[in-house]
Protein backbone atom coordinates (compact mmCIF):
# COMPACT_ATOMS: atom_id res chain seq x y z
CA UNK A 1 0.00 0.00 0.00
CA UNK A 2 1.41 3.32 -1.08
CA UNK A 3 0.25 5.98 1.36
CA UNK A 4 0.21 9.48 -0.11
CA UNK A 5 -2.41 11.22 1.94
CA UNK A 6 -3.11 11.23 5.65
CA UNK A 7 -6.35 12.51 7.12
CA UNK A 8 -6.56 13.57 10.75
CA UNK A 9 -9.77 13.68 12.72
CA UNK A 10 -9.27 16.06 15.63
CA UNK A 11 -7.61 19.48 15.49
CA UNK A 12 -6.52 19.72 19.13
CA UNK A 13 -3.01 19.41 20.53
CA UNK A 14 -2.32 15.89 19.29
CA UNK A 15 -4.00 16.30 15.90
CA UNK A 16 -2.04 19.48 15.20
CA UNK A 17 1.33 17.92 16.10
CA UNK A 18 0.66 14.81 13.99
CA UNK A 19 -0.37 17.06 11.09
CA UNK A 20 2.89 19.01 11.44
CA UNK A 21 4.95 15.81 11.41
CA UNK A 22 3.01 14.31 8.49
CA UNK A 23 3.47 17.47 6.42
CA UNK A 24 7.18 17.46 7.14
CA UNK A 25 7.32 13.83 6.00
CA UNK A 26 5.80 14.88 2.67
CA UNK A 27 2.28 13.52 3.01
CA UNK A 28 -0.75 15.39 1.76
CA UNK A 29 -2.61 16.23 4.97
CA UNK A 30 -6.21 17.13 5.61
CA UNK A 31 -7.64 17.73 9.06
CA UNK A 32 -11.08 18.06 10.60
CA UNK A 33 -12.12 19.55 13.93
CA UNK A 34 -15.61 19.21 15.30
CA UNK A 35 -18.04 20.81 12.88
CA UNK A 36 -17.44 23.62 10.42
CA UNK A 37 -13.90 23.76 8.99
CA UNK A 38 -14.00 27.57 9.08
CA UNK A 39 -13.67 27.25 12.86
CA UNK A 40 -10.18 25.77 12.49
CA UNK A 41 -9.16 27.44 9.23
CA UNK A 42 -6.85 30.01 10.80
CA UNK A 43 -5.35 27.49 13.22
CA UNK A 44 -4.52 25.16 10.35
CA UNK A 45 -3.18 27.96 8.17
CA UNK A 46 -0.78 29.17 10.86
CA UNK A 47 0.13 26.02 12.77
CA UNK A 48 0.14 23.51 9.93
CA UNK A 49 0.68 25.45 6.71
CA UNK A 50 -0.02 23.20 3.73
CA UNK A 51 -2.70 21.11 5.43
CA UNK A 52 -6.31 21.38 4.31
CA UNK A 53 -9.08 22.01 6.84
CA UNK A 54 -12.20 20.11 5.83
CA UNK A 55 -15.29 18.44 7.26
CA UNK A 56 -14.76 15.04 8.85
CA UNK A 57 -16.57 13.02 6.16
CA UNK A 58 -14.38 14.52 3.42
CA UNK A 59 -11.20 13.99 5.40
CA UNK A 60 -12.22 10.36 5.98
CA UNK A 61 -13.26 9.79 2.36
CA UNK A 62 -10.33 11.47 0.64
CA UNK A 63 -7.38 10.13 2.65
CA UNK A 64 -5.43 6.90 2.16
CA UNK A 65 -4.97 6.53 5.90
CA UNK A 66 -6.90 8.28 8.66
CA UNK A 67 -5.60 9.09 12.15
CA UNK A 68 -8.07 9.40 15.01
CA UNK A 69 -6.92 12.22 17.32
CA UNK A 70 -10.15 13.30 18.94
CA UNK A 71 -11.26 12.78 22.55
CA UNK A 72 -12.07 9.08 22.91
CA UNK A 73 -15.52 9.86 24.29
CA UNK A 74 -16.40 11.34 20.86
CA UNK A 75 -15.67 8.12 18.98
CA UNK A 76 -19.29 7.62 17.99
CA UNK A 77 -19.09 10.82 15.93
CA UNK A 78 -16.42 9.32 13.66
CA UNK A 79 -17.74 9.02 10.08
CA UNK A 80 -18.23 5.28 9.95
CA UNK A 81 -19.37 4.85 6.34
CA UNK A 82 -16.57 6.93 4.85
CA UNK A 83 -14.00 4.88 6.76
CA UNK A 84 -15.23 1.52 5.49
CA UNK A 85 -12.38 -0.54 4.07
CA UNK A 86 -9.79 1.99 5.28
CA UNK A 87 -6.72 1.69 7.41
CA UNK A 88 -7.33 3.80 10.51
CA UNK A 89 -4.69 4.71 13.12
CA UNK A 90 -6.08 5.10 16.61
CA UNK A 91 -4.05 7.69 18.55
CA UNK A 92 -6.73 8.16 21.22
CA UNK A 93 -6.65 7.45 24.93
CA UNK A 94 -9.25 7.37 27.61
CA UNK A 95 -8.48 10.60 29.46
CA UNK A 96 -11.06 10.97 32.17
CA UNK A 97 -10.44 14.66 32.69
CA UNK A 98 -11.43 15.39 29.11
CA UNK A 99 -13.77 12.50 28.44
CA UNK A 100 -15.58 12.48 31.77
CA UNK A 101 -16.20 9.23 33.60
CA UNK A 102 -17.21 6.59 31.07
CA UNK A 103 -17.28 3.08 32.44
CA UNK A 104 -17.92 1.79 28.93
CA UNK A 105 -14.51 3.05 27.79
CA UNK A 106 -12.46 1.42 30.51
CA UNK A 107 -12.93 -2.30 30.40
CA UNK A 108 -10.03 -3.51 32.49
CA UNK A 109 -8.60 -6.19 30.23
CA UNK A 110 -9.33 -4.84 26.79
CA UNK A 111 -7.82 -2.00 24.83
CA UNK A 112 -9.95 1.05 24.02
CA UNK A 113 -8.87 0.46 20.41
CA UNK A 114 -10.94 -2.73 20.47
CA UNK A 115 -13.98 -0.63 21.37
CA UNK A 116 -13.16 1.62 18.42
CA UNK A 117 -12.68 -1.42 16.15
CA UNK A 118 -16.09 -2.75 17.23
CA UNK A 119 -17.63 0.61 16.31
CA UNK A 120 -15.88 0.56 12.90
CA UNK A 121 -16.21 -3.15 12.00
CA UNK A 122 -15.37 -2.56 8.35
CA UNK A 123 -12.24 -0.51 8.97
CA UNK A 124 -8.81 -1.83 9.90
CA UNK A 125 -7.67 -0.30 13.18
CA UNK A 126 -4.03 -0.05 14.23
CA UNK A 127 -3.06 1.65 17.50
CA UNK A 128 -0.09 4.04 17.38
CA UNK A 129 1.10 7.50 18.55
CA UNK A 130 -1.08 7.21 21.66
CA UNK A 131 1.50 6.60 24.38
CA UNK A 132 3.77 9.60 23.83
CA UNK A 133 2.85 13.07 25.09
CA UNK A 134 2.17 15.56 22.32
CA UNK A 135 5.10 17.79 23.19
CA UNK A 136 7.47 14.82 23.10
CA UNK A 137 5.98 13.88 19.71
CA UNK A 138 6.90 17.33 18.47
CA UNK A 139 10.30 17.64 20.15
CA UNK A 140 11.57 14.10 19.61
CA UNK A 141 10.72 13.43 15.96
CA UNK A 142 14.01 12.82 14.14
CA UNK A 143 14.95 11.87 10.58
CA UNK A 144 15.88 8.24 9.91
CA UNK A 145 19.62 8.84 9.85
CA UNK A 146 19.77 10.76 13.10
CA UNK A 147 21.06 9.18 16.29
CA UNK A 148 18.97 8.93 19.45
CA UNK A 149 15.62 8.29 17.82
CA UNK A 150 12.70 7.57 20.11
CA UNK A 151 10.24 4.74 19.57
CA UNK A 152 6.50 4.54 18.95
CA UNK A 153 4.67 1.32 19.72
CA UNK A 154 2.37 -0.14 17.07
CA UNK A 155 -0.41 -2.65 17.83
CA UNK A 156 -2.72 -4.22 15.26
CA UNK A 157 -4.28 -7.46 14.10
CA UNK A 158 -3.20 -7.52 10.46
CA UNK A 159 0.51 -7.86 9.66
CA UNK A 160 0.30 -5.92 6.41
CA UNK A 161 -1.55 -3.03 8.07
CA UNK A 162 0.92 -2.98 10.93
CA UNK A 163 3.74 -2.77 8.37
CA UNK A 164 2.09 0.21 6.65
CA UNK A 165 1.62 2.03 9.95
CA UNK A 166 5.20 1.19 10.97
CA UNK A 167 6.40 2.90 7.83
CA UNK A 168 4.31 5.97 8.61
CA UNK A 169 5.75 6.01 12.15
CA UNK A 170 9.20 5.81 10.63
CA UNK A 171 8.51 8.61 8.16
CA UNK A 172 7.09 10.84 10.89
CA UNK A 173 10.33 10.54 12.86
CA UNK A 174 10.24 7.53 15.17
CA UNK A 175 11.40 3.93 15.32
CA UNK A 176 8.33 1.68 15.16
CA UNK A 177 8.13 -1.16 17.70
CA UNK A 178 5.45 -3.75 16.94
CA UNK A 179 4.06 -4.98 20.24
CA UNK A 180 1.34 -7.39 19.11
CA UNK A 181 -2.33 -7.42 18.20
CA UNK A 182 -4.90 -4.72 18.93
CA UNK A 183 -5.66 -6.25 22.34
CA UNK A 184 -1.99 -5.77 23.26
CA UNK A 185 -2.63 -2.04 22.86
CA UNK A 186 -3.80 -2.07 26.48
CA UNK A 187 -0.11 -1.81 27.50
CA UNK A 188 0.02 1.62 25.86
CA UNK A 189 -2.90 3.11 27.74
CA UNK A 190 -3.01 5.34 30.85
CA UNK A 191 -1.95 3.20 33.80
CA UNK A 192 0.14 0.86 31.59
CA UNK A 193 3.92 0.85 31.84
CA UNK A 194 4.37 2.30 28.36
CA UNK A 195 2.00 5.24 28.78
CA UNK A 196 3.90 8.51 28.63
CA UNK A 197 7.05 6.72 27.47
CA UNK A 198 9.44 8.77 25.39
CA UNK A 199 12.24 6.21 25.09
CA UNK A 200 14.27 4.38 22.45
CA UNK A 201 13.17 1.10 20.89
CA UNK A 202 15.07 -1.26 23.18
CA UNK A 203 13.77 0.51 26.28
CA UNK A 204 10.26 0.44 24.86
CA UNK A 205 10.48 -3.32 24.25
CA UNK A 206 11.62 -3.83 27.84
CA UNK A 207 8.71 -1.77 29.14
CA UNK A 208 6.19 -3.80 27.14
CA UNK A 209 7.68 -7.09 28.34
CA UNK A 210 7.69 -6.00 31.97
CA UNK A 211 4.07 -4.80 31.90
CA UNK B 1 19.24 50.23 19.65
CA UNK B 2 16.08 51.28 17.88
CA UNK B 3 13.35 53.09 19.80
CA UNK B 4 10.99 50.22 19.31
CA UNK B 5 13.44 47.73 20.78
CA UNK B 6 14.23 50.02 23.71
CA UNK B 7 10.55 50.36 24.40
CA UNK B 8 10.07 46.60 24.29
CA UNK B 9 12.90 46.11 26.78
CA UNK B 10 11.38 48.70 29.11
CA UNK B 11 8.03 46.99 29.02
CA UNK B 12 9.44 43.57 29.97
CA UNK B 13 7.74 42.17 33.04
CA UNK B 14 8.87 39.43 35.39
CA UNK B 15 6.65 37.52 37.73
CA UNK B 16 6.67 34.72 40.26
CA UNK B 17 3.76 32.31 40.40
CA UNK B 18 2.79 29.72 42.98
CA UNK B 19 0.00 27.33 43.83
CA UNK B 20 0.83 27.60 47.53
CA UNK B 21 2.48 24.17 47.79
CA UNK B 22 3.08 23.16 51.39
CA UNK B 23 6.73 23.93 52.22
CA UNK B 24 8.75 22.35 55.02
CA UNK B 25 9.94 24.49 57.93
CA UNK B 26 13.46 24.76 59.36
CA UNK B 27 12.89 21.53 61.32
CA UNK B 28 11.97 19.64 58.15
CA UNK B 29 8.33 19.54 59.17
CA UNK B 30 5.59 20.00 56.56
CA UNK B 31 3.79 23.29 57.12
CA UNK B 32 0.04 23.51 57.62
CA UNK B 33 -2.15 24.99 54.89
CA UNK B 34 -2.54 28.12 57.00
CA UNK B 35 1.22 28.54 57.49
CA UNK B 36 1.78 27.90 53.78
CA UNK B 37 -0.59 30.74 52.92
CA UNK B 38 1.24 33.10 55.28
CA UNK B 39 4.49 31.97 53.68
CA UNK B 40 3.17 33.10 50.26
CA UNK B 41 2.31 36.51 51.73
CA UNK B 42 5.87 36.79 53.10
CA UNK B 43 7.26 35.82 49.71
CA UNK B 44 5.10 38.43 47.99
CA UNK B 45 6.35 41.09 50.40
CA UNK B 46 9.94 40.11 49.60
CA UNK B 47 9.22 40.10 45.86
CA UNK B 48 7.68 43.56 46.16
CA UNK B 49 10.78 44.87 47.92
CA UNK B 50 12.98 43.36 45.24
CA UNK B 51 11.01 45.09 42.48
CA UNK B 52 9.60 41.91 40.94
CA UNK B 53 6.66 43.01 38.79
CA UNK B 54 3.99 40.39 39.44
CA UNK B 55 2.99 37.65 41.86
CA UNK B 56 0.48 35.13 40.55
CA UNK B 57 -1.34 32.65 42.77
CA UNK B 58 -3.19 29.73 41.26
CA UNK B 59 -6.46 28.10 42.28
CA UNK B 60 -6.38 24.42 43.22
CA UNK B 61 -8.53 22.21 45.34
CA UNK B 62 -6.04 19.51 46.28
CA UNK B 63 -4.39 18.56 49.56
CA UNK B 64 -0.85 19.49 48.53
CA UNK B 65 -1.72 23.07 47.59
CA UNK B 66 -2.88 25.66 50.11
CA UNK B 67 -4.47 28.17 47.74
CA UNK B 68 -8.05 27.50 46.70
CA UNK B 69 -9.14 31.11 46.94
CA UNK B 70 -6.52 33.21 45.14
CA UNK B 71 -8.15 36.59 45.55
CA UNK B 72 -8.39 36.22 49.33
CA UNK B 73 -4.63 35.60 49.43
CA UNK B 74 -4.13 38.54 47.03
CA UNK B 75 -6.20 40.76 49.34
CA UNK B 76 -3.80 39.87 52.15
CA UNK B 77 -0.84 40.65 49.95
CA UNK B 78 -2.46 43.87 48.71
CA UNK B 79 -2.29 45.69 52.01
CA UNK B 80 1.28 44.55 52.77
CA UNK B 81 2.84 45.57 49.44
CA UNK B 82 3.28 48.71 47.35
CA UNK B 83 4.06 48.06 43.71
CA UNK B 84 3.78 44.40 42.79
CA UNK B 85 0.85 43.34 40.58
CA UNK B 86 -1.49 40.82 42.10
CA UNK B 87 -2.52 38.12 39.67
CA UNK B 88 -4.41 34.87 39.79
CA UNK B 89 -2.81 32.06 37.86
CA UNK B 90 -5.36 30.90 36.95
CA UNK B 91 -8.89 31.63 38.08
CA UNK B 92 -10.86 28.57 37.01
CA UNK B 93 -13.73 30.54 35.55
CA UNK B 94 -15.63 27.48 34.29
CA UNK B 95 -16.51 26.45 37.83
CA UNK B 96 -16.94 29.95 39.22
CA UNK B 97 -19.47 32.72 38.81
CA UNK B 98 -18.23 35.55 36.57
CA UNK B 99 -20.15 38.16 38.59
CA UNK B 100 -18.53 37.01 41.83
CA UNK B 101 -15.11 36.82 40.18
CA UNK B 102 -15.49 40.40 39.00
CA UNK B 103 -16.64 41.57 42.43
CA UNK B 104 -13.80 39.87 44.26
CA UNK B 105 -11.09 41.11 41.93
CA UNK B 106 -12.51 44.61 41.81
CA UNK B 107 -12.24 44.49 45.62
CA UNK B 108 -8.60 43.41 45.42
CA UNK B 109 -8.08 46.19 42.90
CA UNK B 110 -9.46 48.67 45.43
CA UNK B 111 -7.32 47.35 48.29
CA UNK B 112 -4.19 47.46 46.13
CA UNK B 113 -4.75 50.81 44.40
CA UNK B 114 -5.27 49.24 41.02
CA UNK B 115 -2.83 46.35 41.06
CA UNK B 116 -5.24 43.43 40.56
CA UNK B 117 -4.89 41.24 37.52
CA UNK B 118 -7.30 38.43 36.65
CA UNK B 119 -5.91 35.55 34.64
CA UNK B 120 -8.77 33.41 33.46
CA UNK B 121 -8.23 29.84 32.44
CA UNK B 122 -9.72 26.44 32.19
CA UNK B 123 -7.14 25.04 34.62
CA UNK B 124 -5.14 21.87 34.29
CA UNK B 125 -6.94 20.09 37.10
CA UNK B 126 -10.60 19.27 37.29
CA UNK B 127 -11.33 18.97 41.02
CA UNK B 128 -13.31 22.20 41.06
CA UNK B 129 -16.02 20.76 38.82
CA UNK B 130 -17.58 18.18 41.15
CA UNK B 131 -16.78 20.42 44.13
CA UNK B 132 -18.96 23.24 42.85
CA UNK B 133 -21.54 21.07 41.13
CA UNK B 134 -20.47 21.41 37.52
CA UNK B 135 -20.32 18.63 34.97
CA UNK B 136 -16.95 18.14 33.32
CA UNK B 137 -18.80 17.18 30.16
CA UNK B 138 -19.79 20.86 29.80
CA UNK B 139 -16.16 21.99 30.08
CA UNK B 140 -16.18 23.96 26.84
CA UNK B 141 -19.57 25.62 27.03
CA UNK B 142 -18.98 26.61 30.66
CA UNK B 143 -15.76 28.42 29.80
CA UNK B 144 -17.05 29.97 26.60
CA UNK B 145 -20.22 31.39 28.14
CA UNK B 146 -18.51 32.62 31.27
CA UNK B 147 -15.70 34.33 29.38
CA UNK B 148 -18.36 36.02 27.31
CA UNK B 149 -20.21 37.26 30.40
CA UNK B 150 -16.98 38.29 32.12
CA UNK B 151 -15.86 40.33 29.12
CA UNK B 152 -19.16 42.22 29.29
CA UNK B 153 -18.84 42.83 33.03
CA UNK B 154 -15.42 44.36 32.41
CA UNK B 155 -17.08 47.31 30.69
CA UNK B 156 -18.39 48.20 34.17
CA UNK B 157 -21.79 49.17 32.79
CA UNK B 158 -25.15 47.44 33.38
CA UNK B 159 -25.16 44.03 31.71
CA UNK B 160 -27.95 42.13 30.02
CA UNK B 161 -26.94 38.56 29.35
CA UNK B 162 -28.43 35.11 29.01
CA UNK B 163 -26.94 31.68 28.60
CA UNK B 164 -27.27 28.09 29.70
CA UNK B 165 -24.75 28.00 32.56
CA UNK B 166 -26.08 30.59 34.99
CA UNK B 167 -29.12 32.75 35.62
CA UNK B 168 -29.76 35.48 33.06
CA UNK B 169 -28.96 39.09 33.90
CA UNK B 170 -31.10 42.03 32.97
CA UNK B 171 -29.57 45.45 33.18
CA UNK B 172 -27.58 44.24 36.16
CA UNK B 173 -24.95 46.56 37.55
CA UNK B 174 -22.08 45.09 39.49
CA UNK B 175 -19.96 46.69 42.24
CA UNK B 176 -17.45 47.86 43.31
CA UNK B 177 -16.44 49.82 40.23
CA UNK B 178 -12.69 50.09 39.74
CA UNK B 179 -11.03 53.50 39.84
CA UNK B 180 -9.37 52.98 36.48
CA UNK B 181 -12.56 51.66 34.91
CA UNK B 182 -10.51 48.73 33.71
CA UNK B 183 -9.87 45.54 35.63
CA UNK B 184 -6.80 44.08 33.98
CA UNK B 185 -7.71 40.65 32.59
CA UNK B 186 -5.74 38.06 30.67
CA UNK B 187 -6.33 34.51 29.51
CA UNK B 188 -4.02 31.65 30.43
CA UNK B 189 -3.61 29.17 27.59
CA UNK B 190 -2.12 25.71 27.85
CA UNK B 191 -1.56 24.97 24.19
CA UNK B 192 -4.94 24.28 22.72
CA UNK B 193 -5.26 26.28 19.48
CA UNK B 194 -8.92 26.87 20.26
CA UNK B 195 -7.97 28.68 23.47
CA UNK B 196 -5.51 30.89 21.58
CA UNK B 197 -8.23 31.94 19.16
CA UNK B 198 -10.62 32.54 22.04
CA UNK B 199 -8.16 34.93 23.75
CA UNK B 200 -7.85 36.81 20.45
CA UNK B 201 -11.60 36.87 19.89
CA UNK B 202 -12.30 38.53 23.25
CA UNK B 203 -9.35 40.89 22.90
CA UNK B 204 -7.57 39.57 26.00
CA UNK B 205 -3.79 39.34 26.30
CA UNK B 206 -2.58 35.76 26.45
CA UNK B 207 -0.23 34.04 28.89
CA UNK B 208 1.10 30.71 27.65
CA UNK B 209 1.55 28.06 30.32
CA UNK B 210 4.52 26.11 28.98
CA UNK B 211 5.07 23.34 31.48
CA UNK B 212 6.95 20.79 29.40
CA UNK B 213 8.90 20.38 26.21
CA UNK B 214 10.76 22.90 24.12
CA UNK B 215 9.41 26.48 24.32
CA UNK B 216 10.17 26.83 20.60
CA UNK B 217 7.13 24.68 19.90
CA UNK B 218 5.01 27.70 20.88
CA UNK B 219 6.39 30.10 18.26
CA UNK B 220 3.52 29.27 15.87
CA UNK B 221 1.02 29.74 18.73
CA UNK B 222 2.22 33.30 19.24
CA UNK B 223 1.87 33.80 15.47
CA UNK B 224 -1.59 32.32 15.62
CA UNK B 225 -2.60 34.76 18.38
CA UNK B 226 -1.26 37.75 16.45
CA UNK B 227 -2.80 36.72 13.14
CA UNK B 228 -6.11 35.94 14.81
CA UNK B 229 -6.29 39.38 16.45
CA UNK B 230 -5.59 40.96 13.06
CA UNK B 231 -8.27 38.97 11.29
CA UNK B 232 -10.78 39.55 14.07
CA UNK B 233 -9.93 43.24 14.42
CA UNK B 234 -9.15 42.94 18.15
CA UNK B 235 -6.11 44.51 19.85
CA UNK B 236 -2.82 42.61 19.52
CA UNK B 237 -1.46 42.56 23.07
CA UNK B 238 1.99 41.44 24.15
CA UNK B 239 2.19 37.76 25.09
CA UNK B 240 3.44 36.24 28.35
CA UNK B 241 4.95 32.91 29.35
CA UNK B 242 4.57 30.97 32.59
CA UNK B 243 6.99 28.07 33.24
CA UNK B 244 8.28 26.17 36.26
CA UNK B 245 11.72 26.70 37.76
CA UNK B 246 14.07 26.61 40.68
CA UNK B 247 17.13 28.78 41.29
CA UNK B 248 19.99 28.06 43.72
CA UNK B 249 23.55 29.37 43.96
CA UNK B 250 24.97 26.75 41.58
CA UNK B 251 23.60 24.52 38.84
CA UNK B 252 24.62 21.44 40.74
CA UNK B 253 22.87 22.47 43.90
CA UNK B 254 19.72 23.54 42.07
CA UNK B 255 19.44 20.24 40.24
CA UNK B 256 20.18 18.20 43.33
CA UNK B 257 17.53 19.99 45.37
CA UNK B 258 14.93 20.24 42.64
CA UNK B 259 14.90 16.72 41.21
CA UNK B 260 13.30 14.86 44.15
CA UNK B 261 10.74 17.65 44.59
CA UNK B 262 9.73 17.82 40.92
CA UNK B 263 9.72 14.04 40.72
CA UNK B 264 7.52 13.72 43.77
CA UNK B 265 5.04 16.15 42.27
CA UNK B 266 5.08 14.74 38.72
CA UNK B 267 4.74 11.17 39.98
CA UNK B 268 1.87 12.05 42.25
CA UNK B 269 -0.04 13.76 39.43
CA UNK B 270 1.03 10.98 37.06
CA UNK B 271 -0.58 8.41 39.31
CA UNK B 272 -3.97 10.06 38.75
CA UNK B 273 -3.38 10.43 35.05
CA UNK B 274 -1.70 7.12 34.36
CA UNK B 275 1.81 8.11 33.32
CA UNK B 276 5.10 6.61 34.41
CA UNK B 277 7.37 7.92 37.18
CA UNK B 278 9.78 10.65 36.09
CA UNK B 279 13.29 9.49 35.29
CA UNK B 280 16.42 11.43 36.13
CA UNK B 281 17.56 11.54 32.47
CA UNK B 282 14.20 12.94 31.40
CA UNK B 283 14.38 15.53 34.13
CA UNK B 284 17.86 16.61 33.01
CA UNK B 285 16.69 16.72 29.41
CA UNK B 286 13.79 18.96 30.42
CA UNK B 287 16.20 21.23 32.34
CA UNK B 288 18.54 21.42 29.36
CA UNK B 289 16.17 21.63 26.40
CA UNK B 290 12.68 21.86 27.81
CA UNK B 291 10.68 24.18 30.01
CA UNK B 292 12.15 23.77 33.46
CA UNK B 293 14.19 26.85 34.39
CA UNK B 294 16.45 25.20 36.93
CA UNK B 295 20.01 26.15 37.82
CA UNK B 296 22.24 28.99 38.94
CA UNK B 297 21.11 32.58 38.30
CA UNK B 298 23.32 32.68 35.16
CA UNK B 299 21.87 29.47 33.72
CA UNK B 300 18.28 30.45 34.41
CA UNK B 301 18.79 34.01 33.11
CA UNK B 302 20.21 32.72 29.83
CA UNK B 303 17.34 30.32 29.41
CA UNK B 304 14.71 32.98 30.17
CA UNK B 305 16.36 35.48 27.80
CA UNK B 306 16.37 32.86 25.08
CA UNK B 307 12.67 32.13 25.57
CA UNK B 308 11.70 35.81 25.62
CA UNK B 309 13.63 36.35 22.41
CA UNK B 310 12.53 33.19 20.60
CA UNK B 311 8.87 33.60 21.40
CA UNK B 312 8.94 37.41 21.22
CA UNK B 313 7.06 37.81 24.50
CA UNK B 314 7.21 40.63 27.05
CA UNK B 315 6.44 38.78 30.25
CA UNK B 316 7.99 35.82 31.98
CA UNK B 317 6.55 34.26 35.13
CA UNK B 318 8.53 31.57 36.91
CA UNK B 319 6.47 29.05 38.86
CA UNK B 320 8.21 28.44 42.19
CA UNK B 321 7.91 26.32 45.28
CA UNK B 322 7.31 22.83 43.99
CA UNK B 323 6.45 20.16 46.51
CA UNK B 324 7.73 20.04 50.08
CA UNK B 325 10.56 22.50 49.54
CA UNK B 326 12.23 24.18 52.52
CA UNK B 327 10.68 27.61 53.02
CA UNK B 328 14.18 29.08 53.22
CA UNK B 329 15.03 27.69 49.74
CA UNK B 330 11.91 29.36 48.31
CA UNK B 331 12.84 32.72 49.79
CA UNK B 332 16.42 32.34 48.58
CA UNK B 333 15.19 31.53 45.09
CA UNK B 334 13.01 34.66 45.01
CA UNK B 335 15.94 36.72 46.19
CA UNK B 336 18.20 35.32 43.46
CA UNK B 337 15.49 35.88 40.87
CA UNK B 338 14.92 39.50 41.87
CA UNK B 339 18.52 40.49 42.54
CA UNK B 340 20.38 38.53 39.89
CA UNK B 341 18.26 36.78 37.29
CA UNK B 342 16.00 39.65 36.24
CA UNK B 343 18.84 42.21 35.82
CA UNK B 344 20.84 39.59 33.91
CA UNK B 345 17.96 38.83 31.55
CA UNK B 346 17.50 42.54 30.89
CA UNK B 347 21.21 42.92 30.23
CA UNK B 348 21.36 39.91 27.91
CA UNK B 349 18.42 41.16 25.89
CA UNK B 350 19.77 44.72 25.74
CA UNK B 351 23.16 43.47 24.49
CA UNK B 352 21.40 41.29 22.03
CA UNK B 353 19.31 44.10 20.58
CA UNK B 354 22.38 46.34 20.31
CA UNK B 355 24.08 43.77 18.15
CA UNK B 356 21.31 43.91 15.58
Amino acid sequence: MNVKSIGILGAGKVGVVLAQLALKAGYAVSIAGSGDPSKIALTIKVLTPGAIADIAVNVARNSDVVILALPLSKYRSIPKTELEGKLVIDAMNYWWEVDGIHDDLIEPDSSSSETVQAFLPNSRIVKAFSHMGYHDLYDEAKPLDELGRKAIAVAGDDTADVAVVSEIVNNLGFDPVVIGDLAAGVHLEPGGRVFGASVNSSELKELVESD
Amino acid sequence: MTDKKAKTLDSLQFGIDTFGDLPVDSNGKLMTHAAAIRQVVDEAVLADKLGIDIIGVGEHHRPEYSISSPETVLAGIATATKRIKLASGVTVLSSDDPVRVFERFATVDALSNGRAQVILGRGSFTESFPLFGYDLQNYNVLFEEKVDLFSQLLKEKPVTWSGTTRAALEDADVYPKTESGHLETLIGVGGSPESVIRAARYGFPMVLAIIGGSPDRFVPYVDLYRQATKELGTPTHPVGVHSPGFIADTDEEAIKQAFPLFKEQMDRIGKDRGWKPMRHDHFLNEVKHGSMYIGSPETVAKKIARTIKTLDVNRFDIVYGFGPMPASARLHMIELYGKKVIPMVRKLLAEDSQEI
